[in-house]
């Protein structure tokens, strides 16, 4: 048996093998089609689509309001970055005003959920390269925010919480309090899991120099996000192009430096993730302080007669990248056009490129290490 | 850098090759009754657009090295496709927007993959909804729907075929199903093709049992 494997590799006869559409690792559905000699890959094409749902279709037959219940479909990790995408873009296309105790409402559940959804992100990319225990781990402290968010909107997964012109409902009695122990707790458990995972030896054997990109690719790719970053690219939307009230709150931006081998490698996205973390619990306390001095109630104008004309594009920075809206207004009721650009669309092309001369199996760490949600790719 | 001064940089370059340059507005203007662009934007011709956009990228103080997205939009009153293109610069922070006006019984437009490789799959993913064609992409093929779809299901004039692969694309709503029941009164209809007929498979009316 072991002598036919060697011939046929001796051959350089490349094999075609499909990973996917509904391979474990590949989180979501995503189909693969990568040729190999043996484990090395010559190619890795993704085939996409099939979570297309034709999102920016229905928000042209929904008013502008209807479709904010879609928007979490975008991205249904994060949902919350996605609400406020099209919240902004809209609120930009009609000259909306926000009341600040809304602001601080949506960086509030902004920033738990980009917590959330980090740890699906580092708990499942540990999971893909065989670290089972830091997963439950991480569901763990997950499972808390969603309570949390629940609490909040209702919902656990696709909020459907931003408005436009606000949010849909003020926190509830005693729930800032929550958020706080939350906090608390969650904060020690950063360095757990760091003792846990991020600084293990053969974790870190295992993806330090695996696949790095560097800055100038990143770019050129349109990468964002933590990807960025990772890559040694000094830019945070949140800092760099203040939306919502972003501009008053104090925080680190952490920037990959190769510190355990080249920059922009997989340890450095996974590293920028976990840095996140800690950057989103410094935000939510301080956006947790000011709402204090906002009256209650206030949280919301609603727009009578949103019928906008013209053109708007927002950024927000989404866990997985920019998340961008384009909404184009006709003067109706529905939009005219809408657009999001996402931040694992344009992951996925980095995927095809990187892909070249890596292991079958580092192939599944580098889409873990970028975060790929399929949703997000197909709409 | 101002994105007025970005407009004139490129038109002292180009001439009239890019026109119309828009302020972005900001705030409520009830009086403003036509399109209110909320970006600085300016419009190019097609045919010089990869000129100006090597520009835009290589000049040393424009620098626009990231394109954020590529965006198709169908103004079917106007009969235009447009080709929008949102530019960004990470070393000097600013950003512009560059509009394409194409005609929509020929939309083509130059691909600019090779000026920014992330327009590659942006570029794709327009042409399958809204089947702009951009003249030299190294593989422009469908991205989001099957290789065999036909038509392109973002132009505001698109009909659904009736059938896929044999396969019906539209089912009866229940919504639809119900007003009929309920206004009528009458015995639901035995035509597989009524709206409300037995062919979608809902529980038979009380009419419909007591046969």
């Amino acid at each position: 048996m072991s002598e036919l494997i060697i011939n046929y590799a001796d051959s350089g006869e490349e094999m075609t093998l499909n990973m996917g559409p509904q391979h474990p690792s590949t989180h979501g559905v995503i189909r693969f089609i990568v040729k190999t000699d043996g484990e090395i890959m010559s190619s890795a094409e993704p085939d996409v689509g099939y979570l297309h749902r034709a999102i920016e279709h229905i928000a042209e037959k929904c008013t502008y309001e209807g479709f904010m219940p879609y928007t979490d479909r975008v991205d249904y990790v994060c949902a919350m970055t996605a609400n406020h995408a099209w919240a902004a873009a809209v609120e930009k296309l009609a000259g909306l005003e926000v009341p600040p105790r809304g602001e601080w409402l949506r960086i509030i559940s902004d920033e738990l959920d980009r917590i959330s959804s980090h740890c699906i992100a580092l708990g499942a990319m540990a999971m893909d390269i065989g670290a089972i225990t830091p997963f439950p781990y991480a569901l763990r402290e997950r499972e808390y925010i969603n309570d949390l968010l629940e609490m909040l909107c209702g919902n656990r997964l696709t909020y459907n919480y931003h408005r436009v012109g606000g949010v849909g409902w003020d926190m509830p009695e005693g729930w800032r309090d929550k958020v706080l122990r939350f906090l608390d707790h969650f904060e020690p458990t950063i360095d757990e899991f760091n003792r846990l995972i991020t600084n293990n030896d053969i974790f870190v054997a295992r993806l330090a120099n695996m696949a790095p990109i560097t800055g100038s690719d990143a770019i050129a790719y349109g990468l964002g996000g933590p990807n960025l970053r990772a890559s040694g690219i000094d830019y945070d939307l949140r800092r760099d192009a203040p939306y919502s009230l972003y501009s008053q709150v104090k925080f680190n931006v952490p920037v990959g430096s190769g510190q355990m081998g080249a920059v922009g490698d997989s340890w450095d996205r996974f590293w920028c993730r976990v840095e996140e973390w800690r950057e989103s619990v410094k935000i939510t306390r301080q956006a947790l302080d000011a709402i204090e001095a906002t009256p209650k109630g206030e949280f919301w104008i609603h727009p009578k007669k949103l019928k906008p004309k013209g053109d708007a594009m927002a950024r927000v920075e989404a866990a997985r990248g920019e998340m961008s809206c384009y909404v184009v207004g006709d003067g109706s009721a529905n939009a005219f056009r809408a657009r999001f650009r996402t931040g694992s669309f344009n992951a996925m092309q980095v995927i095809r490129e990187k892909s070249k001369g890596l292991m079958v199996a580092d192939l599944v760490a580098l889409i873990a290490s970028l975060d790929v949600v399929a949703p997000e790719i197909d709409r | 850098m101002d994105p007025r001064a970005i407009f004139d940089r490129v038109a002292a370059q180009f001439g009239d090759a890019v026109h119309d340059y828009k302020p972005g507005v900001v705030g409520n203007d009830k009086t403003n009754k036509g399109f209110i662009n909320r970006d600085n934007e300016f419009k190019c011709k097609a045919e010089r657009l990869l000129e100006v956009m090597t520009f835009l990228r290589d000049d040393p103080e424009l620098r626009m090295d990231f394109l954020m997205c590529v965006t198709g939009v169908d103004y079917i009153k106007e009969k235009t496709l447009q080709s929008v293109y949102h530019l960004f610069s990470y070393p000097l922070r600013h950003q512009i927007c560059v509009k394409v006006d194409l005609p929509r019984d020929k939309p083509e437009v130059p691909s600019v993959v090779g000026i920014w490789i992330t327009a590659d799959w942006n570029e794709r993913e327009q042409y399958d909804l809204l089947g702009i064609i951009y003249t030299g992409h190294p593989d422009l093929r469908r991205l989001l729907m099957p290789d065999d779809w036909a038509g392109h299901p973002m132009r505001k004039d698109y009909k659904e075929a009736e059938m896929y692969r044999d396969m019906p694309t539209s089912r009866y709503s229940p919504l639809e199903m119900l007003s009929v029941y309920d206004k009528a009164h009458v015995q639901v209809s035995t035509d597989p093709n009524v709206p409300g007929g037995r062919k979608a498979g809902l529980t038979p009316g009380p009419e419909e049992t007591n046969d």
